[in-house]
């Protein structure tokens, strides 16, 4: 038998069943009896345990892409400072930006990243955890086999969200983290300059980040719900990412002409950078709750959609 | 059906959002920017003391939406006309105001010539313009003759408002923008005091006498009055809260309010039946005479400075009672913020109300933007119409930041509760020690070459409002400069307003003192730690020692500069500067810091004003937003809850089908009421061609796919998407589903791991040897073949030993023998107690495996039963004979027989309990040669005739 297979497949030589390994299963199914809930189901299936997070979380943090996103997060902060080493030799640079304050300090710097990092970069990883997470299933043809053992729709999409978030999270205070670090290794843990030129203490800055990273996290809900929905809606991973960023930014083209004036407000990536309104002492939590509020808005008429589409759609792939 | 609802609800979509945009755009367009009516007129006033020609000003009034209303008389900057206000006015007269735009004399389309804002002339121009406004049925009245009316302009009309406030009472309030207190300091300042600076105020000059002509802007402001060059600044100055790019040049080009055109020939047209203008154009005599004598001596002389005086508003400011917006630039080389301040201080000690507010702009850096514009008109409309909050008689600084997004430079605005020395105590003076010897100090014949720090009249148009570019133009001529250093600072230092020095003169030793004395100019640089100096505001002080030796208060300009931590600053005393006319005697000083010197530099504390309180609409929007979500995951969970449908009379049969249909909209039916039972026990055989509609059933009953019609019953269990009766089924449907990127066996621990259930009971260790995958099962499912694939998915399959097996074409892709030992494991899995459904488009793959078969065409059932049943067929024998129409005519005769017919080369009958044999004998009693007599197999023929149909 075996002597057989291995003339059709070389890499089968040694695929094979032992005959005793039909035995085996026979016999193990001959002494278990399933017994049966009475919702129908298996003893021992409860719909609310399937697929728990941490199940899913070594899923995804198997796979080679998550891997190599949080180690470029990693490594890019010490990339900018390299950057930074060796532009600060050209006599011509131009100043008076974000790339002067970048090395003032160690917040500094944090807030440089996030600065140029927030129009792309955040929003690409948020729609990668997000839009490839049931998509990819999809293309691999698991997602019915998880259907099938049944996960309920609702909560294979829920928990994978939550996995997807908690990823995308992991990635948001990596990358400021990290920078932080770096910046206050080699800029020091000075004075730190707000965009408007105020200056603030180290201990005050660091504070003002992490509400900033908050709010970063709040308004990439919008993207999070948009991808979500793109993975559900399509069996193509990179359609579901690619659209998302696309989306992005279309989004901030429109939000370049001025010509729309207040129409503008209304796109989800306008208040994108009011984070920088925390750097202050006083605060102005205007564009801040603006922003919140249309993310939040955006993000969840999304997610309600990729939940109606997941839950009523047919699975085909 | 769904595909038909996910249709309507992207319809649904699309309607909310096209009702959304609907009513954004109504909104948008249902409140336009109300039209302006204007009327234009010449208003005709006397030419002046000893005259009896009038002049004609040219006027346009801009009418409010209803009036009658408060009247605003809007002056305009030097080189300017009505038209370049014309903008404001409309701006004004939205807010609710009569706005009276107006070409100043010797300006414009107006006849007469320029006095320079004499009181004798252009003030009394301002009294007959409120005569005439007082006649107007648009325009409020407090009494009789005295309309309610506020006075603003910028530069040459701000000073103007000063002056009609200080000499008419009928004025209620003004807010001069940009303009200067004293004329003759603007342009011959002198920053040298011999006493130690005392002064309270932060911004407070040192208005020393006979100072260093300020050549440059007097010269560009002298062609502005002949119509050459532009002496007003054309851009807005950045602001606080902007974002984005709406500052664009054209933008500000046609919004400014003060804004001259530059270069344009239309400013100052020729009117007909004027003079052509001769070296003095349309100036009045005395002016041009101060100006020839200032521009060729640089010094001026008692009648040229009594002329300056007179045009200046500090002659009238103690008589100002109205309130007052002293509205000055940060970026203004020309009326620095000590003309402010100084205004400020002569009319608070006369008992009058000031608000002080600095912006980033000036006639270096633009004027004010649509923030500081609405905030004058508000403060004007407070104060003429007693609406809105009380502006209050506070101050307000606005500090640009290093950050510049999309081209705009950040601002902030700090307010504090009022300016200090007016009210409270004097300014806070942080004293920074000086270091740096004595240094010597060149002057060069002629002045020249000098040093750098302004380019008047262009640094708005150069830089475009931002303050850190214009900084860096300042350049030193060496051996000219002498430069004192403060240590680096250990913590960011905003400087706002002017800093002092003591600093000591003297001729070099063993030289004879200048006859003349000395003429220095100070600036002050902030000095980065990588060594860029920038120079805050472009600003330096001039300022002239008489007698040398001396000690002097040198009073630095007025910036609003933050100094970083790390960054130090710089005091620089150099001999010359290009804006100036410098000492043309060559001459050499010594310059020194006074003993135990320090640099006092002013702050000024308050709080970042944010402007705008937290908006309420997107608070209850985010929490709207929280409840509806909570709201949708709620009544999803009490939908699903209720939705268990169980026939307690089928929970024993592993499968129940019953008229199943799936349709897909455009008409293509996949499975056509569909019904067949699946008993404990069987392995039932799903038998169809390709097409047939088998995996369609199958995803079905996975709950993948929502059926059209009829149901699905799993062990009495209706089949709903996630049904918990799944649980009870092992599946293989269209092709294995692997995470690529991991082991089989990885696979298969993960899959089990996601169903929640214990690991004892998946079996994997059995499951991976029916796989048989031996070393490659710790490979990457991305490097197995398809067949390895196949088995790994049957294996997981197979997981937790399920009642009900379901398996789509299982044997594809596997080779002869693995698909027989296939065989052996599903017949023997169904007899251990469980329950088998396998679907194969090979008839001989299912009457090999199968106990019962469900053949299926074209999503139709055709065949149902036990596979022997419909193989053997039940009584119906096939014949091959030779002569088959006397075959025919003897099986017929014969009793009990049925159904004969001649189909190809054989005639069936339904021999219907009459045994082959005899139906054999009677044939060849007939005559009849039997080759051949079977019994018939239905299920091939079938089979055959429907893929035969399929090939056809």
């Amino acid at each position: 038998m075996s002597r057989d297979e291995a003339g059709v497949h070389t890499e089968d030589h040694d695929v094979h069943t032992d005959p005793a390994a039909v035995g085996d299963l026979t016999d193990a199914a001959a002494h278990q009896v399933n017994r049966v809930a009475k919702d129908g189901s298996t003893v021992g299936y409860r719909a609310n345990r399937t697929l728990p997070l941490r199940v899913e979380l070594a899923r995804q943090l198997r796979r080679r892409r998550t891997q190599l996103v949080l180690g470029f997060l990693v490594v890019l902060p010490f990339l900018l400072v390299l950057a930074f080493q060796l532009g600060s030799n050209s006599p011509n640079r131009k100043t008076g930006g974000f790339v002067d304050l970048a090395t003032s300090s160690g917040v500094n710097f944090v807030v440089f990243v996030l600065f140029v990092s927030g129009s792309f970069l955040l929003p690409m990883i948020v729609a990668l955890f997000f839009g490839d997470t049931i998509a990819s299933e999809a293309s691999w043809s698991s997602l019915k086999y998880l259907l099938a053992i049944p996960i309920p729709r609702h909560r294979l999409l829920r928990q994978k969200a939550l996995a997807s978030g908690l990823l995308t999270l992991l990635a948001l205070v990596l990358l400021p983290a990290v920078s932080l670090a770096v910046g206050a290794v080699w800029y020091g843990t000075g004075q730190s300059v707000s965009p408007t030129g105020e200056a603030a203490s180290f201990g005050s800055g660091v504070v003002s980040l992490a509400l900033a990273v908050c709010f970063v996290a709040v308004h990439l809900f919008w993207v999070a719900g948009l991808a979500l929905f793109l993975s559900v809606s399509t069996d193509a991973p990179l359609g579901a990412v690619g659209g998302t960023v696309l989306v992005s930014i279309l989004s901030q083209i429109l939000d370049q002409i001025t010509a729309l004036e207040g129409l503008r407000n209304y796109l989800p990536t306008h208040y994108a950078f009011a984070w920088a309104d925390l750097l202050t002492a006083d605060v102005d939590w205007s564009n801040l709750i603006k922003g919140a509020c249309s993310s939040l808005v955006f993000g969840a008429v999304f997610t309600l959609l990729a939940a109606r589409r997941f839950t009523t759609k047919d699975i085909t792939s | 059906m769904s595909r038909f609802r996910s249709s309507w609800s992207l319809l649904a979509v699309i309607v909310v959002l096209a009702v959304v945009g609907a009513v954004v755009l109504w909104t948008r367009s249902g409140a336009p920017e109300p039209p302006v009516s204007s009327r234009d007129a010449f208003v005709e006033v006397p030419e002046g003391p000893g005259s009896s020609g009038t002049v004609r000003l040219d006027t346009t009034l801009y009418l409010p939406a209803s009036t009658p209303a408060p009247a605003v008389l809007v002056a305009h900057g030097f080189g300017g006309s009505k038209q370049s206000v014309a903008d404001q006015a409309k701006e004004l007269a939205r807010q609710g105001f009569v706005a009276l735009a107006y070409s100043a004399r010797g300006f414009g389309a107006s006849t007469g010539q320029i006095g320079l804002d004499s009181l004798n002339y252009e003030v009394r121009d301002g009294q007959r313009l409120i005569d005439w406004l007082a006649t107007r049925p648009e325009v409020k009245l407090d009494k009789p003759g005295d309309p309610r009316v506020g006075v603003t302009g910028a530069s040459y009309g701000g000073a103007l408002a000063l002056m009609l406030a200080g000499v008419d009472k009928r004025v209620d309030a003004i807010a001069p923008v940009i303009t200067y207190n004293d004329l003759a300091q603007a342009l011959l300042p002198n920053a040298a005091g011999q006493q130690p600076g005392d002064a309270k105020t932060p911004a407070a000059g040192a208005f020393g006498q006979d100072g260093v002509f300020k050549r440059s802007w007097a010269g560009i402001f002298f062609a502005a009055g002949l119509g050459g060059a532009q002496a007003n600044p054309t851009q807005e100055a950045p602001e606080a809260g902007q974002t984005g790019t709406q500052n664009t040049g054209a933008q500000q080009g046609a919004t400014a309010p003060s804004a001259d055109t530059p270069g344009s020939s239309g400013t100052q047209k020729p009117v007909a039946g004027q003079q052509p203008p001769g070296s003095c154009g349309r100036y009045r005599p005395e002016v041009c005479r101060a100006y020839t004598q200032l521009a060729t001596t640089g010094r001026a002389d008692a009648q040229t400075l009594q002329l300056l005086r007179d045009s200046s508003p500090s002659t009238v400011t103690g008589q100002i009672t109205a309130p007052t917006m002293l509205v000055q630039g940060e970026q203004d080389t020309l009326f620095g913020l000590d003309q402010a301040d100084r205004t400020a201080n002569e009319i608070t000690r006369a008992g009058g109300k000031v608000k002080m507010v600095w912006y980033t702009g000036g006639h270096d850096g633009g004027g004010p933007g649509p923030e500081l514009r609405k905030e004058i008109g508000d403060f004007l409309s407070f104060h003429l119409t007693g609406s809105g909050a009380d502006p209050g008689t506070g101050f307000e600084y606005a500090v640009q930041g290093a950050f510049r997004n999309s081209g705009v430079p950040s601002v902030r605005t700090i307010t504090a509760p009022g300016y200090p020395g007016l009210t409270g105590d004097g300014t806070q003076r942080r004293t920074l020690p000086l270091t740096g010897r004595e240094q010597a100090v060149l002057n060069p014949p002629g002045g020249n070459p000098a040093a750098v720090s302004s380019l008047p009249g262009l640094g708005s148009a150069l830089t475009s409002g931002t303050a850190s570019l214009a900084g860096r133009l300042a350049v030193d001529v060496p051996g000219q400069a002498a430069s004192f250093t403060t240590a680096p600072l250990d913590a960011q230092l905003l400087v706002t307003g002017s800093a002092t020095v003591r600093v000591h003169v003297a001729a070099p030793q063993g030289q004879p003192a200048p006859a003349d004395g000395a003429v220095l100019f100070a600036k002050l640089y902030d000095i980065a730690p990588d060594g860029t100096r920038s120079l805050p505001g472009s600003a330096v002080a001039p300022f002239r020692v008489g007698q040398l030796p001396a000690d002097v208060t040198v009073t630095l300009p007025g910036i609003v500069k933050p100094i970083e931590a790390g960054h130090r600053l710089q005091l620089v005393l150099a001999t010359t500067d290009q804006a100036y006319a410098n000492s043309a005697e060559p001459a050499s000083y010594v310059v020194s810091l006074a003993e135990g010197a320090g640099l006092a530099v002013p702050v000024v504390p308050g709080h970042t004003s944010t402007g705008q309180s937290v908006p309420a609409g997107p608070l209850w929007g985010i929490a709207a937003v929280i409840v509806g979500a909570l709201a949708v995951v709620l009544v999803s969970a009490l939908r699903r809850r209720r939705s268990d449908d169980v026939d307690p009379e089928l929970t024993g049969v592993p499968l129940v089908i019953e008229g199943l249909t799936k349709s897909y909209p455009g008409g293509l039916t996949a499975v056509n009421d569909l019904s067949f039972r699946v008993e404990h026990g069987q392995v039932l055989g799903l038998l169809g061609p390709n097409g047939a509609g088998k995996t369609t059933t199958l995803r079905m009953m996975m709950g993948l796919i929502k059926p059209s019609a009829g149901q699905i019953r799993v062990f009495g269990h209706r089949i709903a998407p996630g049904a918990p009766v799944l649980s009870r089924i092992g599946s293989f449907v269209e092709g294995s589903g692997f995470l690529p990127h991991l082991s089989g066996a990885a696979n298969l621990r993960l899959y089990w791991a996601a169903t929640g259930r214990p690991v004892e009971e998946a079996h994997v260790e059995e499951a991976l040897e029916i796989a048989g995958l031996g070393d490659a099962v710790h490979r990457r499912v991305r490097t197995y073949s398809q067949g390895m694939r196949q088995r790994l998915a049957i294996a997981q399959a197979m997981l937790g030993l399920p009642d009900l097996l379901v398996l789509d074409e299982p044997t594809n892709g596997l080779d002869p023998p693995q698909i027989h030992q296939m065989r052996e494991v599903l017949r023997r899995y169904a007899s251990a107690g469980r329950t088998v459904l396998v679907s194969s488009h090979l008839l001989a793959e299912v009457e090999q495996t199968c106990s019962h078969v469900v053949v299926m065409h074209r999503g139709r059932l055709v065949a149902a039963g036990e596979v022997a049943d419909i193989a053997q067929g039940g009584g119906e024998a096939s014949f091959v004979v030779d002569r088959q129409d006397a075959a025919v005519e003897v099986l017929r005769a014969l009793n009990g027989v049925t159904e004969v017919a001649v189909d190809g080369g054989q005639v069936h009958a339904n021999l219907d309990g009459v045994p082959r044999s005899v139906a054999v004998a009677a044939l060849v009693t007939a005559g009849v040669s039997v080759e051949g007599a079977a019994p018939r197999r239905r299920l091939e023929d079938a089979f055959l005739q429907l893929v035969g149909e399929d090939a056809r």
